[in-house]
């Protein structure tokens, strides 16, 4: 890490440290803004956290690795969540988790190489009477069939890159 | 028995909130109580006992929390209240804040409903605007205001001690109770903890009378019960029926009938077999947060019970031996089974693990998570029992 982004990344921590009065009950807050923006908590992040906290990096290591949604390792750009509940296996989760490992030419726990999808399984999103249900980052699929795999993932492509960014927008 | 539509039929804006305003607390308190609503996240501890703690306790600060971290597999009913009904759900909070002498509400909303975060925000907003929220409510004198916190994605944290320690920034780990959240909760502060469902039932309590409420359901269990449907059913979705009402009863609702299992309670909950859906919902029998996953003929009891093992062995947060420890020596006795090499002997040392585990783990979560080990490796003896050709066979 360059050291102007240590920089950087240093007073937005102390920033949200700030806004949450340096307390540790602003921690997950802090954590979870860390995350969506770095798609990871880096050792570096989480020392500046414990240090803005005032308490043990340990500490705030044995939160980041407590919770499925934060992460010591980078993620991709979109994290495809496919909900693993019996529901959704009773719809046909199976047939659709094969197809997005054959779309992404990656396994369940890996990212693709060019950082832009990280493919989870994740525990019941409530979306049970429509299954099989996925998540991509915040946007919810229901009724998703392999077929409409290829289709949600070349959505993502597509709002992706300079092109989208110039638009303004943003996904996630 | 056709499905009953209560909780979810109209409700006045804030109707149950300028009620409640105009009673004393204690008022609010025994209003409650008289309905006789327990707990609606599944544990069903009676709400009015929860309140008339927290309201007792000394304590500068109080905080009442909304546990809005619907995790249970197969429970989707809050998803419908938070989308749909997120007014009364405000007043249902505003209430329990006035009833406990809170100036905070908190709802821990789970992470992975966080595209409602925003609507429900902007509803939030609207209502400080209206004078619904923020000081001095409806001019009743009463200061209190609500606001979403989110979780990252751990079923352990729909425990309510763990749901605190979240909050506080620490690993969801359960406590050791007591002290009860009633005492000493958020920040060392007295802290009601309950469920999304609970908190609107209350909100129509209040509007509506406990009288109206108790005229549903049974004696121990009164009220209407949200369900979750899913799995292998025709019409899958919430359905709100009063407590009483038996398995074979839902079955019909959903045409789901020929089912050779149904799982009431979703992970945590029990696998009810084909001959006892004669058995009926409710606390004096099979307490429920609402979820009903409708298991078909066609399917195999392994697979459910590979399922949700696979579910506690990851969600298990790791603090206490039992659960830790036997999950996946319980998953590992379900790969046994369906290679078809699995001694009798051995089973039953499993099931002796699973009963060892109901009592000496530390929360809910562990306690519960060898319930449909248990019932499946009961019931379904005949299918599970002597298999050959070992894993895979069923696809064949």
């Amino acid at each position: 890490m360059l050291a102007s982004e240590r920089e950087s990344l240093r007073r937005e921590i102390a920033e949200l440290a700030e806004k949450y009065e340096h307390k540790r009950d602003g921690m997950m807050p802090i954590l979870e803004a860390i995350q969506e923006k770095y798609r990871y908590i880096s050792d570096f992040a989480m020392q500046e956290v414990a240090r803005q906290l005032g308490v043990f990096p340990a500490e705030v290591y044995g939160v980041v690795s407590f919770y499925s949604y934060l992460s010591t390792e980078p993620k991709g750009r979109f994290v495809i969540r496919l909900c693993r509940n019996l529901s959704c296996e009773f719809a046909g989760k199976q047939a659709v988790a094969r197809q997005l490992e054959n779309e992404l030419g990656i396994c369940f726990g890996e990212t693709t190489r060019d950082r832009l999808f990280t493919l989870e399984y994740c525990n019941c999103l409530g979306m049970c009477d429509h299954g099989p249900a996925l998540l991509v980052n915040d946007d919810v699929y229901t009724e998703v069939s392999p077929e409409l795999v290829s289709d949600i993932l070349e959505h993502y492509r597509r709002t992706f890159g300079p092109t989208y960014a110039q638009k303004g927008g943003s996904h996630g | 028995m056709a499905s009953v539509i209560h909780i979810l039929e109209r409700y006045e804006p804030g109707s149950g909130l300028k009620k409640a305003l105009a009673m004393s607390r204690q008022d609010v308190i025994r209003a409650v109580r008289e309905s006789g609503i327990r707990g609606r996240g599944g544990a069903g501890f009676p709400t009015a006992v929860k309140w008339n703690l927290c309201a007792a306790a000394q304590f500068p600060k109080k905080f009442i929390v909304c546990n809005a971290d619907e995790g249970e597999p197969g429970t989707f009913k809050d998803r419908l209240l938070l989308s749909e009904r997120p007014g009364v759900l405000f007043d249902g909070i505003t209430i329990g804040g006035y009833a406990i002498g809170a100036k905070l509400g908190v709802i821990y909303l789970r992470a992975e409903y966080t595209y409602m975060r925003a609507g429900l925000e902007s509803k939030l907003a609207e209502r400080r605007q209206q004078g619904l929220l923020g000081k001095n409510i409806l001019g009743s004198g009463f200061d209190f205001d609500i606001e979403i916190r989110m979780g990252a994605g751990a079923y352990v944290c729909g425990e309510e001690t763990a749901l605190i320690e979240s909050l506080e920034g620490s690993r969801g780990e359960p406590r050791n109770r007591p002290p009860y959240p009633v005492n000493t909760g958020l920040v060392g502060a007295p802290t009601a903890v309950n469920n999304v469902e609970t908190l609107i039932a209350c909100a129509h309590i209040l509007a509506k009378g406990p009288e109206w409420f108790r005229r549903f359901g049974t004696d121990v269990s009164t009220g209407t019960k949200l369900l979750s449907v899913s799995g292998d059913c025709q019409r899958p979705g919430v359905y709100e029926v009063p407590w009483g009402i038996s398995v074979a009863e839902i079955l019909h609702i959903v045409d789901g009938e020929g089912a050779k299992a149904v799982q009431v309670g979703g992970a945590s909950g029990r696998t009810v077999p084909a001959r006892q859906f004669d058995r009926k919902l409710g606390f004096e029998d099979l307490a429920t947060g609402g979820s009903v996953v409708v298991i078909g003929p066609q399917r195999d009891m392994l697979d459910v019970a590979e399922n949700f093992l696979e579910f506690f062995v990851e969600e298990s947060c790791g603090q206490c031996t039992p659960c830790r420890e036997g999950n996946p020596k319980l998953l590992e006795g379900v790969h046994l089974l369906k290679q078809g090499r699995c001694s009798i002997g051995y089973l039953r040392e499993l099931q002796n693990l699973g009963r060892t585990m109901q009592v000496a783990s530390k929360c809910g979560l562990g306690q519960s998570s060898a319930n449909a080990f248990l019932d499946i490796t009961e019931h379904f003896r005949a299918e599970i029992l002597g298999r050959t050709g070992g894993q895979g066979e069923k696809n064949e």
